[in-house]
């Protein structure tokens, strides 16, 4: 090798070094931010679960903060039930879509259809809930009956709001299927939908339960639309047309004026969702990695 | 009579005529090979006789393609589903489908309709003796399909196929992914089930053309790069004193 290329050479490598250190500074920053913040919720939060006990802060039914009842159970039932409620309306139509979409649309239609539903994830989450209290929350009221404000108004929100996700992850794991599962199968002389229900839809599951899996973590960690839809009354409901209050929204309503115990009780609540949305994606992680 | 016979078939794909003018007939209990240069539309023809070619958009078939008299492209004569039940298909790659041996075989019987363990267990029993895959699975028959050797998989979808009660098998160089032993061990089980169902193979191998099949059929494109059926005879016949020159010079470069 020649001397000048050596030393171009040289100047190529410092070049990349130059890069690499960038971008691993970066990377470094970006997940040092997300340190920073769970450190910061665990020291801000742990304190009051401590003091109050990890039981009675879970499974305790009342919450006065400004009495010193600090007892998160309301909310987790809010947040289970409008995020099982929002499953059950969400998913079947997600599935049927991303179905429809991978096996039977025509590819103009197709095309057409998918970036619309790209745009249902891009639209706010405030105004989804502004369109619910206006639409959704009267039409229960009058046709339903109770406030309207409800478990049923912020499942029906989520469920359209989950609906982006779960479709195109689905649909993604269908067409990603070799073609020779299905040319087999109709080989057999099935039919395409008994194709589509016993041969492709099993060979993809593991890609559509990760799929409902980030489904059910972005609806249960949803704040804002639906703060406007559910009423956000502490207590245990007693049907789907009762308001309640979810772990997110708690945080939500009450941060501008909490301080002291009460905003560590905030903290602690945090700490609750952060728990259930990581236990989610590592189980949504796990089943995508086993294929 | 011929088990299965062609009709001037022809096939477009959209404006591209693919295959001209194919008048043939299918003998039962035979192994019939479909030889021919690459891209000359072996798979084409195949793909006729199972309508798979329905699968692709812009894809004709005219003329007529008949199964024991009726034309599988009239839908009054007989549907797309019980025609592909029996004309059963093997691929060129094996195409396990990624659920247990056991399910492999008896998802096709159970879509038609057969019910109860019993009935399944011995269909599965029977597919599997008859591709003498029965004495290495049946203890992992709930084991992944996918997780066995690639010839084994193979006659899994063989099993798999028969297991449907065929009267047709069409294989599309079902053996050219495979190493030399497993090959012999389906060539030897071509040549059994020939016995009872009617066998349609194509193969880019001459050596296996000869060993197994009865009758050869060859095929060519012709100036306009249509497909059309140049020699069909016994296969001894073909081989020893070939009638076209086309096919002569196909068969010496080859083997050459
Ligand atoms: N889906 C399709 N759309 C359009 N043209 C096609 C399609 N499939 C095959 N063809 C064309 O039809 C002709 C015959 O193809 P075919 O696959 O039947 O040939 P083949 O003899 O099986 O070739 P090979 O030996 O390579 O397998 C080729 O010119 C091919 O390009
Ligand atoms: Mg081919």
């Amino acid at each position: 090798m020649s001397e000048e290329a050596i030393e171009t050479t040289n100047g190529l490598k410092a070049k990349k070094d130059v890069a690499g250190r960038v971008f691993f500074g970066l990377a470094l920053a970006s997940i040092g931010a997300l340190a920073l913040i769970t450190i910061f919720i665990l020291v801000q939060g742990m304190p009051l679960i401590a003091k109050v006990g990890v039981f009675d802060f879970i499974f305790g039914t009342k919450w006065a903060p400004l009495q010193g009842y600090f007892g998160i159970f309301p909310m987790i039932v809010g947040s289970v039930t409008v995020t099982l409620g929002a499953v059950i309306l969400g998913i079947p139509i997600s599935l049927c879509c991303s179905i429809f979409l991978a096996e039977f649309a025509p590819a103009t239609f197709r095309n057409a259809f998918r970036p619309a539903i790209q745009l249902l994830a891009g639209i706010p989450s405030v105004v989804y809930g502004f369109w619910g209290l206006l639409f959704v929350v009267p039409l229960i009221r009058d046709y339903l009956g109770g406030p309207g404000l409800s478990i049923l108004a912020g499942a029906i929100i989520l469920a359209i709001m989950i609906l982006p996700t779960v479709i195109s992850i689905s649909e993604v794991s269908i067409l990603a299927l070799p073609r020779q599962y299905k040319e087999g199968a109709l080989a057999l002389g099935m039919t395409h939908w008994q194709t589509i229900r016993s041969v492709q839809l099993p060979a993809a599951k593991s890609g559509i339960v990760a799929a409902i899996i980030l489904g059910i973590g972005r609806a249960i960690g949803e704040t804002m639309a639906v703060i406007m839809v559910l009423g956000n009354a502490v207590a245990l409901p007693r049907s789907i047309l009762d308001p309640v209050r979810t772990l997110t929204t708690n945080i939500g309503i009450e941060m501008g004026y909490a301080t002291g115990d009460h905003q560590q009780a905030l903290f602690a609540t945090g700490i609750v969702l952060f728990l259930i949305i990581m236990v989610l994606n590592a189980t949504a992680q796990y089943i995508v990695r086993r294929k | 009579m011929a088990k299965i016979q062609t009709i001037e078939a022809n096939l477009y794909y959209d404006n591209f005529h693919a295959l001209r003018d194919i008048t043939m007939d299918i003998r039962d209990r035979a192994i019939t090979a479909i030889i021919g240069p690459s891209g000359c539309g072996k798979s084409s023809l195949l793909r006729i006789f199972n309508r798979m070619n329905d699968l692709i958009p812009g894809a004709k078939v005219k003329g007529e393609v008949l199964l024991d008299g009726k034309n599988v492209y009239d839908n009054s004569a007989m549907d797309v589903v019980s025609l592909r039940q029996k004309v059963g298909m093997v691929f060129q790659k094996p195409n396990v489908f990624p659920m247990s041996i056991y399910d492999n075989i008896v998802i096709g019987p159970r879509h038609h309709g057969i019910k109860g363990k019993k009935n399944l267990d011995e269909i599965a029993e029977k597919s599997l003796r008859q591709v003498a895959l029965w004495d290495e699975v049946k203890d992992s028959l709930k084991k992944p399909g996918l997780a066995l050797p690639a010839g084994a998989q193979q006659r899994l979808c063989i099993a798999r196929a028969l297991a449907v009660a065929p009267e047709v098998i069409l294989m599309d160089e079902s053996c050219s992914a495979l190493d030399p032993e497993s090959t012999m061990k389906i060539e030897e089980l071509m040549t059994e089930l020939a016995k009872t169902y009617a066998i349609i193979i194509v193969t880019h191998n001459m050596e296996q053309a000869l060993r197994v099949s009865d009758m050869a059929a060859f095929i060519m494109i012709d100036e306009n790069k249509a497909g059309g059926l140049v020699e069909y005879a016994p296969t001894t016949e073909v081989f020893a004193n070939p009638k076209d020159k086309r096919t002569e010079d196909y068969i010496t470069g080859r083997f050459g």
